[in-house]
């Protein structure tokens, strides 16, 4: 390894070498790069509303904005960041890296999903620059059809990066099928791999009900053709069925790969043998499973046979069983291990904390009695920032420490890193751990003005809410300061040790097609019983 | 890499082998083939939703369907899922001219099948058995003022209307353009699959005339076949289903 200056990033050059590349790193990183511009715009947008949160009237902005401000906010950071984030980016990188392949199944497909993805982002940039739209990110009928803001040209949005999302998932299928490198079997994989495997499985399966609704959604309001209108013989809660059908797995969509980023994480960093392989990688699978029978609990308020509710509620709760599995795996996994507070651990754990918060609260949520309380509150806000930003955003933050070396071939400032982790996990907690209590209180969620018994609570969200902000741009920032020249590291190091493939069989940055000569499997990915490696970390 | 030099021109650089390429394809098609049927598994989802909750409506509105046009539309579509196999053994065998004939059966089924699409739509349209707002038939609304027997049986005869000789008046239908939007989206969402399956099997012809497929690769034509068999296979449910429930 590393006896040739060659690497995806430097070879060839030229930008159209960039937009025409069928190389699954490249494209991995144009899906980072785009994910993070919005992960900016979703976060200025969320920004803006905590500042006209900070006391009680309409201070900046009219509350038609405010609405297209929440609104966008949900929808860019959901279709825009969140779902592509994980597996387009960290996914599309790693996933071939990870098997021993020289690229994913279909290439010229994978590029053609980054195409869909930009073309769905410009419908949304469209919709940002000409008034907005102000029906919330779940579109529900009938306001969303007759509302006149820009809702077709969202739903149209929504529609193609569905289909890129779905494509992606294929690829990704078909490549864990059919691309391992001999000798890799199953239960060789990372976890990370059977984490991609669950969410693909999900995304081809959930995202065409979504696109079909969107459709729908469309001719309603082109066409009127009644299937959502009352007045008509339609049903609007047929969208709400339709619109979480998706909506609940595309949850599962967001955390799924987040949980393999920790399953990654957490055996590097504590050098010891991940505990219960098995029961992670099936708990993936039996989560991905489970989350298409639970979507009526997103319904408990929209008039339901009591019946369903129980059955829905009850269907929920399987949900925290492979979720625990996961939790103790991890936990068992760090126990009298080597943990080092090195800053993509400092992520994972923080993930620990948060999403079991996320998780726990869910369990409120689910049981029909305190939702039918707590609904349409700033409880449900908060237990949802607790699962996505928490979990998702903070498990994506921590792969992106853990993979940046490997992706880029530099190391970042270490300390820096640990001080942004170390304040984006105190500010996350001070900004929405008061929402818990907001909601308790009855404090509802997408108001621009609220009651002035509330506004210690919220400006104290607010004021976190700009340190939550500060410590994620200094750390993204710290990420990007790395790239400057002198700052490369010797293409064979690594900094951490670990013995998945990705590190172990190619150089950092990795060649053009991934490995010089056909890589051999020598030891599991998480083997560090039998294999003794050190981490290197050379200039 | 070391098998560089043994492998053919169609094989991609990301593969080992032609056998893997192959198998890859075809796993690809058929993860598609699940987003599909999802896809209208949420129309036929809102078909059963809405035929449940008015099951004489959807009677009455499918009597207004012409169930010829749809048994000779299914007699066609089976006719070229039968030509498109052909295609692939043909290919198989290597007997590439033979290939080329069955791809244009297929083909002209398929135009076949749109032709005759069109012209129930025209009838359609004309009429006004159109979704939602745009819904303007009248035919058992006006029936129902006149008194005339002759007349009666007259407009039932040409025009297929239930009469329910026991309340003695013809049926008033409630929200027939449910029946018609669901009919129109989901029939329409299967032509244009059909419409896309007509230029796939186009550039396969193309691939054929040109000697880019042959015995020992046919990745292509195995996976639009998968696509058109699904086609067919749609076609099968949407017809009982919206031309045969009187």
């Amino acid at each position: 390894m590393g006896d040739t200056n060659q690497n995806y990033l430097t070879h060839p050059k030229g930008i159209m070498s960039w937009l025409l590349t069928l190389d699954h790193k490249r494209i991995g990183l144009m899906y980072l790069f785009g994910g993070l511009f919005f992960f900016f715009v979703g976060g200025l947008l969320a920004l803006g509303m905590r500042a006209e949160l900070a006391a009680p009237g309409n201070d900046f902005v009219s509350n038609d904005t405010y609405n297209s401000m929440y609104t966008l906010h949900g929808a860019i950071m959901i279709f825009l960041f969140i779902i592509p984030a994980i597996p387009g980016a960290l996914g599309n990188i790693l996933l071939p890296l990870m098997l021993g392949a020289k690229d994913v199944a279909f290439p010229r497909l994978n590029l053609f999903s980054f195409y869909l993805y930009s073309i769905g982002a410009i419908f949304f940039i469209y919709v940002l620059l000409s008034g907005g739209v102000d029906t919330g990110w779940t579109f529900y009928t009938p306001y969303s059809t007759t509302s006149n803001t820009n809702v077709m040209s969202t739903t149209m949005g929504i529609f193609i990066i569905g289909f890129s999302s779905i494509l992606t998932g294929l690829n990704f299928i078909a490549t864990v099928h059919k691309m391992r490198t001999p000798g890799l079997t199953w239960y060789k994989l990372p976890l990370f791999v059977w984490a991609l495997y669950g969410t693909s499985l999900v995304q081809i399966t959930a995202t065409p009900v979504i696109a079909i609704t969107m459709v729908l959604l469309m001719l309603e309001r082109l066409l009127g053709i009644g299937i959502f209108d009352p007045a008509m013989g339609g049903d609007p809660v047929l969208f709400q069925h339709f619109f979480w059908f998706y909506s609940h797995p595309a949850v599962y969509i967001m955390i799924l790969p987040a949980f393999g980023i920790i399953s990654e994480i957490i055996p590097v960093h504590s050098r010891k043998k991940v505990w219960g392989y098995k029961f992670i990688a099936y708990s993936t699978l039996s989560i991905a499973f489970i989350g298409f029978l639970v979507w009526g609990h997103h319904m408990f308020t929209s008039g339901q046979s009591v019946l369903s509710q129980i059955v829905f509620s009850f269907i929920t709760y399987f949900v925290g069983i492979p979720t625990g599995v996961k939790i103790f795996s991890w936990m068992l996994t760090m126990y009298k291990g080597q943990v080092s507070f090195t800053p993509p651990m400092l992520y994972a754990l923080s993930f620990l904390f948060l999403f079991t918060i996320g998780g726990l609260t869910g369990i409120f949520l689910g049981a029909v009695a305190l939702d039918i309380h707590l609904h349409d509150t700033y409880f449900v806000v908060a237990h949802f920032h607790y699962v996505m930003q928490g979990g998702t955003i903070v498990a994506f933050l921590g792969g992106l420490h853990h993979w940046w070396p490997k992706s880029f071939g530099t190391m970042y400032n270490q300390t820096i890193a640990n001080i942004a982790a170390i304040g984006v996990f105190i500010a996350f907690n001070g900004t929405f751990f008061p929402q818990f209590l907001l909601g308790l209180r009855g404090m509802p969620r997408r108001y621009a003005t609220y009651d002035p018994q509330f506004v210690e609570v919220h400006s104290y969200s607010t004021f976190w809410s700009g340190i939550l902000g500060i410590s994620i741009f200094i750390g993204v920032m710290n990420l990007l300061w790395s790239l400057r020249k002198s700052n490369k590291l010797d293409p064979g190091t690594n900094p951490w040790g670990a013995l998945t493939m990705e590190w172990t069989h190619t150089s950092s940055p990795p060649h053009p097609h991934n490995f010089e000569e056909e890589p051999v499997l020598t030891h599991g990915p998480y083997d560090y019983d039998k294999v003794i490696v050190k981490p290197t970390f050379k200039k | 890499m070391s098998h560089d030099k043994s492998s053919p021109d169609f094989l991609y650089h990301h593969f080992y082998d032609v056998n893997q390429q192959y198998e890859t394809s075809k796993l690809g098609m058929w993860a598609f083939i699940l987003t599909e049927v999802l896809t209208f598994g949420g129309l036929f989802v809102a078909y059963t939703i809405y035929r449940a909750w008015n099951p004489e409506m959807f009677f009455n509105a499918n009597l207004l369907l012409d169930v010829n046009k749809g048994l000779i539309n299914t007699i066609v579509l089976i006719a070229s899922s039968l030509t498109m196999a052909l295609a692939i053994w043909a290919i198989q065998l290597n007997k590439r001219k033979l290939s080329l004939l069955m791809l244009f059966l297929t083909f002209v089924c398929a135009l076949g099948f749109l032709g005759i699409k069109y012209l129930e739509y025209e009838h359609k349209f004309h009429l006004g058995q159109l979704p939602g707002e745009y819904y303007s038939y009248m035919g058992p609304e006006v029936v129902q003022e006149i008194h005339d027997q002759e007349k009666i049986n007259h407009y039932i005869e040409t025009n297929n209307i239930f009469f329910d000789k026991e309340t003695n008046r013809l049926y008033t239908m409630n929200n027939p353009h449910i029946f018609f939007g669901i009919y129109f989206i989901m029939t329409g969402l299967h032509g244009l699959h059909v419409a896309i399956g007509m230029g796939l099997i186009a550039w396969l012809m193309v691939l054929t005339a040109r000697g880019k497929l042959h015995a020992r690769y046919y990745t292509h034509m195995e996976a639009v076949g998968i696509f058109w068999h699904l086609v067919d296979l749609i076609w099968i449910f949407l017809f009982p289903l919206f031309y045969l429930i009187g």
